[in-house]
């Protein structure tokens, strides 16, 4: 008995050396790949943000422009058709030739001329517009500078490069040192930057109308997904009798919730633009196409939580005589939101992510304007991404990665606002 | 309730196929099997029954739950169910309310009659119906909402009460008969999930009672509950049955003993034996019963 108790003692010691060790090597594994993960994020995280950050400042020049009443207002009468009219981009050049009066000679003129935005005298016209009284002074005026002279201030371009190599000959790069001298090259936040559409011209551009694009298509797919999607679930897990076709429609949205999403942009284009004639590259198509790809996430996410309300409350319901409706809207549902509320919102942020389907129904484009209601042309977040990462210009670089940025604060919002609706409406029993 | 089916699955093919009755206990000469019938020793009509069941069968897809059960369940009586694991004792209460109805591949034949009326009849509304045959759960589950409207829920739903001070008094006197209103009328807006275990099976009776029903079905209610809990409960069901007529099941032959004036005891889905509490448990009549009740099997 003892000795046989011994045996069985020294077996379990020999293996016991080697289950720890499988134990340890387990969790090292786990450990190793955790953090190669966070290196890699750490990475993605420090090159958005060593590229991205300048974006968020702009390069300005101070000059003086003269608003003389003679090339701005010549009738006097303060008309706003004709402080419109006026040509701003010519007084913004009066300045900088007044700034370098020896300059000369129609290239360097052009050269000299190229170093503000042609988005400046804009600036000015508004400017003059909302405050005519402006007209007959002197004003000391920060201007925007060319995206060219943004890149040279914010170093990302090589000052010391052969002329050939660079975008700013040597006679421009003279005038910026000089005006850099006396402290009239500064860089200012970059509130055109989140105010405005998209541009030409690196500093005149925005994220803005993007913004309210994405806005508007999340308005329609939420809208629109969250009701069909909850009413879905509850009819297939509650209400439909469990049969070969209800498992048929079980099989097909959970393959639904795989499809790439280019093909939900064809079935767009084809359904939404050919057949019923909705305008192109408008966010209400774009979010009609976003709530066919969401649906399905909707509809497994709700199913799951009201799976998992316990049987128990059903029960307690139904055995005080509530009809299964009132079963459901009264005690199920209530418990399964917060799960439903959760998938939603991740559906959500996929749907905000995603800018293959939006290719297919046309808004890729390239949109200036604000859009004011879901019918207008827009593009979205992450259209307005790919298009910057696609212009040649080197300031829309700094551009993409802030719009990245941008994208992933909202991403982050939506998700942890996700976790928070978990945490607070979570209820046990 | 999968789990309940389950059960039923694994003891029902015996009484089918070998009829387990007349192999493992030969000398049982009470169980006649001819076919699918067989007889109930003992009485079990009631001479003032507030429900009548008459040949029930119950199937779980092909698995014959219970066998042509029939008994009557007494006004202002404490009839307890017993019998071993997976007998049918849950499966033939949750008839009485037609709870079997959610279960998807239940099917319930026989006649089952409450106050005279067929429950199965068309005329007869199921939400009706559970609001006179009321049911407490084994595990307690009050509604994560407030003490309150625990037990104002069922009034609400059915439009009890014409305003909130009828409403309130349908609450307090619900409490008080479930002898949970001293304990809890300083936090009746706090959640009913938080009261103790004894408690919370307190207050599923309160909200069960809350909508004055005949009966009331007790599945198993002191299982998940310590000693004085149960003795509480106990109590409760004594008081009750002035009102109420109870069904109750359980896996305690001690609390059969106390608390009730009738006993039926079941096995494999059949009702063998029902009688008077202490005959049962005195001079049980059939040998099954006598094993079960002298911890032979069980």
């Amino acid at each position: 008995m003892s000795s046989h108790a011994q045996g069985v003692k020294e077996r379990v010691a020999r293996g016991i050396a080697r289950r720890y060790r499988r134990e340890r090597n387990f969790r090292l594994a786990g450990l190793g790949a955790v953090l190669v993960g966070m290196a890699f994020l750490a990475f993605f995280f420090y090159t958005l943000i060593g590229n991205g950050y300048t974006a968020f400042l702009q390069t300005h020049i101070l000059l003086e422009v003269e608003l003389s009443e003679s090339s701005i207002d010549p009738d006097g009468e303060r008309d706003p058709q004709t402080l419109g009219r006026a040509n701003y981009q010519g007084v913004i050049r009066n300045a900088l030739m007044a700034r370098f009066p020896q300059v000369e000679g129609r290239n360097d003129l052009r050269d000299l001329f190229a170093l503000v935005s042609p988005g400046a005298g804009f600036e000015l016209r508004n400017q003059v517009l909302a405050n005519p009284e402006l007209v007959g002074q002197t004003i000391r005026q920060w201007l925007v500078a060319d995206d060219d002279v943004d890149m040279l201030v914010k170093g990302h371009m090589d000052r010391t490069a052969e002329e050939s190599e660079r975008r700013i000959n040597d006679s421009q790069l003279g005038w910026i040192e000089q005006l850099e001298a006396d402290g009239s090259v500064a860089r200012h936040f970059n509130h055109r930057f989140f105010t405005s559409g998209d541009s030409r011209d690196p500093e005149m551009s925005g994220i803005w109308s993007a913004v309210v694009g994405s806005f508007f298509m999340l308005l329609v797919t939420l809208a629109l997904s969250f009701p069909l999607g909850v009413a879905t679930a509850i009819y297939l897990e509650e209400f439909a009798p469990k049969n070969r076709w209800t498992d048929l429609i079980e099989v097909n949205i959970n393959n639904l919730a795989a499809v790439p999403s280019i093909v939900f942009g064809l079935l767009g284009l084809a359904l939404f633009i050919n057949f019923f004639g909705l305008p192109r590259s408008a966010p209400v198509v774009g979010g009609l196409v976003l709530t066919l790809m969401t649906l399905p996430v909707v509809i497994i996410a709700a199913r799951a939580s009201l799976m998992s309300v316990p049987p128990s409350i059903r029960e307690a319901a139904l055995g005080v005589g509530a009809s299964k409706m009132q079963t459901i809207f009264h005690h199920v549902m209530p418990l399964a939101l917060p799960g439903m509320l959760t998938g939603t919102i991740i559906g959500m942020a996929r749907a905000l992510g995603e800018s293959a389907p939006l290719l297919m129904i046309g808004m890729v484009a390239f949109i200036v304007d604000v859009p004011e209601s879901p019918l207008d042309p827009a593009t979205a977040l992450p259209v307005q991404v790919y298009l910057w990462a696609d212009s040649p210009e080197r300031a829309f670089v700094e551009r993409t990665s802030a719009a990245i940025l941008v994208l992933l604060a909202f991403l982050l919002v939506m998700n942890a606002s996700a976790i928070l609706l978990r945490k607070r409406f979570e209820r046990r029993w | 309730m999968s789990q309940a089916t389950k059960v039923e699955k694994d003891t029902v093919p015996q009484v089918g196929a070998g009829t387990v009755e007349e192999t493992s206990v030969p000398a049982a000469p009470d169980i006649r099997v001819v076919g699918d019938t067989y007889r109930t020793v003992g009485d079990y009509t009631s001479a003032n029954p507030v429900v009548r069941a008459r040949n029930v069968d119950v199937f779980y897809g092909d698995n014959h739950a219970i066998q042509n059960v029939s008994l009557d369940i007494g006004k202002n009586q404490v009839i307890s169910l017993i019998g071993p694991s997976g007998c049918g004792k849950s499966t033939f209460i949750r008839c009485l309310n037609r709870m079997n109805d959610t279960i998807d591949i239940a099917r319930v034949h026989g006649e089952i009659l409450l106050d005279g009326e067929d429950i199965h009849a068309r005329r007869m509304d199921v939400v009706m119906l559970r609001a006179r045959v009321g049911m407490v759960f084994q595990k307690p589950n009050p509604f994560p909402k407030s003490v309150y409207d625990n037990v104002a829920y069922g009034p609400r739903i059915h439009g009890l009460a014409r305003n909130r001070q009828e409403l309130d008094r349908i609450v307090r006197s619900s409490l008080e008969r479930a002898g949970l209103w001293t304990e809890v009328k300083d936090r009746l807006d706090e959640p009913g999930t938080g009261l103790s275990g004894g408690q919370q099976q307190r207050l599923c009776i309160a909200r069960t009672i809350a909508v004055g029903p005949e009966v009331i079905l007790m599945d198993e209610p002191c299982s998940a509950l310590d000693p004085i809990a149960t003795a509480h409960i106990e109590d409760l069901i004594d008081e009750l049955k002035k009102n109420f007529a109870i069904v109750i099941v359980t896996h305690s032959m001690q609390q059969a003993a106390r608390v009730s004036q009738r006993t039926a005891y079941f096995h494999l889905g059949r009702l063998i034996e029902v009688g008077d509490t202490d005959q049962i448990f005195t001079n049980p009549q059939h040998e099954l019963t006598e094993d079960y009740i002298t911890g032979r099997f069980g």
